[in-house]
């Protein structure tokens, strides 16, 4: 009769899997986990309660260091939430300009996705390919607003800068570039007998419990849930593009893949069109006090950002700074399924499962 | 030239000379190492866009490697504090000792062979099997959770595989009727054995990258999950002897292959004017490149469908090979 002792196998916060400083203790049987316990918190650096200090569009820059793969949606949420609660209306070019920097920003988010995750599951070239791609989206962003990833780029009432001369134009000829290189990927993953025999079936969980969970995103979409807050709840101009929900049904690691690069094609569809219906002229920032005061009063908004549900909460005094802040970050939330997951599972599926819910750490932790 | 040597009376010269041929053979694996190094680095930068090594010794970055190697051995040596410090200093040599010892019956030519033996091929199977305990030992000794369980999936993995390995070398052995490496290739003089024994050769060279540990079955070592897996806790030139095994075995897998299935140093029909050494090089360096190439292709299978494709897919397949080349071997030679 062979002996077989648990183990106590700390993963992280310093891993090459854990996308940051994330934890998570291990209790294993040989390489069957047991018992997960995810400790988070490393990179907490309590935005919410910094903006109470804050002047609105002083908060912006913190939002970027959110989910800094996606500073661009961070930026929006409370711009949104700002404008929502003073009426304000936006002109039409900076409506698009915006609409055209998210779906960038999207994509960027998803390319990193794809590619770390494929280093996780241990394929090295899709991550180098994925960064390539990355690297164009994030020079086009760098031209417009002058950085790489912490953009700070919209204002409440518009966006800071105007599109640089021929930046329209670069827009428009990445896109069939983007859709080459996607068929590349597909070419070189989606079909790929290992790739499939590792995503196929793990990390799987039902409608329900991805609902309980409060899951959002390609992490619901996955289970044949059509939410997407785009289409069902549209914001800023979104209602005149046409693009589809991509939904899948079976709720494993490898319908949040199908989704999420489905969602890269979408959002070229979405800027294809922005791009086309592009104003020639006019202003990108609406006629806004010098310093912004919202009415007394509360607002929740929630746009739709590549990780999920984002929510902005403001409750205002009508002073200069809010007097409480709160984002609902949809890392946040989606990563509390993962104990539930990973029970029963060995080593290699938890690296699958957890690079599958696609987490920034710096929006967990908020 | 060894058979005179073997044969004579034994005296200091002999044992000299013998000593100056294995200094040489090692330098010329070091020396494989460091380029072989430097071509998967520089295969792989060609494959992923990128330039790969390019300061250090021009333009190519010729010294790289060289480099790099000089700082491992200039590098502190840590052993860490609850290790079980023997076995933690023995591990690396064990890991690396068979790993060059099996070069010694390799024909690189016609005349360039250390060892002729009667049971060369058997001789390769059973030593490569010593450094699998190496590993399962560096892992173990390092007293560390991740090394552990990648030592373990090494043992597992290097046992499962090897029995398919061995199995797929047998339609080999029934076309030679040998197990001497030599006449191994000079059967080969009409038509290599890859043509004959296609099944044979795929089970092979799945199986050989399996024992090498590398993508896609690099599991020992997976870097997303194990972080290092049994070497977590090894550096400086401890390190560098876990990988130098890697990369000898790489040599030693490679020229295997070549003398198994490609025909090691027998040119193709009406090119025999090229020197056999050249024919054996080329043929070994596209083996090789083809080890890279799937390096940078693949993603890497999980620990339960590594041994499900030993055991399940391979070894029957192997089976099978054995029967379909004794019957290729009575109907049509």
């Amino acid at each position: 009769m062979i002996r077989t002792e648990e183990m106590l196998l700390n993963v992280g916060p310093q891993h090459p899997s854990t996308h940051g400083v994330f934890r998570i203790v291990l209790k294993i049987d040989g390489e069957t986990i047991i018992e997960a316990t995810p400790v988070i918190g490393y990179l907490h650096r309590g935005t919410e309660k910094l903006a109470e200090n804050l002047q609105y569009t002083q908060i912006i820059p913190y939002t970027d260091r959110m989910d800094y793969l996606a500073a661009m949606t961070n930026n929006y949420v409370i711009c949104h939430a700002v404008e929502t609660m003073m009426s304000l209306e936006i002109p039409e070019r900076a409506e698009y300009l915006r609409v055209i920097v998210m779906e960038l920003g999207r994509i960027a988010s998803h390319l990193v996705w794809f590619g770390t995750y494929l280093l996780d599951i241990g394929a090295m070239s899709p991550f180098l390919y994925a960064f390539r791609e990355r690297e164009a989206i994030i020079n086009m962003l760098n031209e417009i607003c002058g950085a790489r990833l912490t953009f700070n780029y919209m204002r409440v009432g518009g966006v800071k800068w105007d599109a640089p001369d021929g930046w329209i134009e670069k827009v428009r000829d990445f896109i069939p570039y983007m859709r080459e290189e996607l068929a590349g990927y597909h070419d070189l993953v989606t079909g790929n007998e290992i790739f499939l025999n590792r995503v196929k079936g793990i990390g799987y969980y039902s409608k329900e419990e991805a609902l309980d969970y409060s899951l959002s995103g390609a992490n619901l979409r996955c289970t044949g849930t059509s939410w997407d807050l785009r289409k069902d709840e549209p914001y800023s101009i979104y209602e005149r593009f046409d693009f589809d929900v991509p939904v899948f049904h079976t709720g494993d690691a490898w319908a949040r893949y199908q989704c999420r690069m489905q969602e890269i094609e979408e959002s070229l569809k979405i800027l294809e069109q922005a791009v086309e219906q592009f104003p020639e002229e006019g202003p990108v920032m609406a006629k806004v006090p010098r310093i912004i005061k919202p009415p007394k009063g509360e607002a929740f908004v929630r746009i739709e950002s590549p990780r999920g549900e984002i929510g902005c909460y403001i409750a205002s005094e009508g002073k200069k700074e809010p007097y409480r802040l709160k984002f609902r970050r949809p890392s946040f939330y989606n990563l509390q399924i993962l104990p539930k997951l990973l029970v029963g599972e060995n080593i290699s599926n938890l690296i699958t499962i957890l690079g599958g819910i696609d987490i920034v750490l710096g929006e967990v932790d908020g | 030239m060894m058979e005179d040597i073997l044969y004579a009376q034994p005296g200091w010269t002999h044992v000299a000379i013998f000593f100056a041929l294995g200094a040489a053979l090692l330098m010329t694996v070091l020396g494989f190492v460091t380029y072989a190094i430097l071509a998967e680095r520089k295969v792989l930068g060609f494959m992923q866009m990128r330039t790969g090594p390019n300061r250090v010794g021009g333009r190519f970055g010729l010294l790289q490697t060289v480099a790099d190697v000089f700082k491992l051995l200039i590098k502190e040596d840590t052993i860490p504090k609850l290790a079980d410090r023997p076995l933690f200093i023995l591990a690396p040599v064990i890991a690396f000792a068979p790993a060059f010892m099996v070069l010694a019956t390799i024909p690189f030519s016609e005349n360039m062979q250390f060892a002729d033996l009667g049971v060369g091929l058997l001789y390769y199977v059973a030593i490569s099997g010593i450094s699998t305990i190496g590993i399962l030992m560096g892992g173990w000794a390092s007293n560390n959770k991740y090394s552990l369980l990648g030592g373990m999936r090494a043992a597992a993995q290097m046992i499962s595989y090897e029995i398919p390995l061995v199995i797929s070398v047998i339609g080999v052995i029934l076309f030679a009727g040998s197990l001497n490496l030599n006449d191994i290739v000079r059967g080969q003089e009409n038509i290599a054995y890859i043509f004959l024994t296609p099944i044979g050769f795929f089970v092979f060279l799945i199986s050989s990258i399996a024992e090498l540990n590398r993508t896609p079955f690099d599991l020992p070592e997976a870097e997303s999950e194990l972080v290092a897996g049994y070497h977590v806790e090894y550096s400086g030139f401890r390190w560098a002897f876990f990988m130098l095994t890697e990369y000898v075995y790489l040599f030693a897998m490679a020229s295997l292959t070549t003398v198994l299935f490609l025909g090691g140093w027998m040119p193709i029909p009406f090119l025999g004017f090229i020197p056999g050494m050249l024919w054996f090089g080329l043929k070994f360096s596209l083996v090789v490149f083809f080890m890279i190439w799937i390096r940078g292709t693949l993603p890497r299978l999980r620990a339960d469908q590594l041994m499900g494709f030993a055991w399940k897919v391979l070894l029957p397949l192997a089976l099978l090979n054995i029967f379909v080349s004794a019957a290729v071997k009575e109907l049509f030679l």
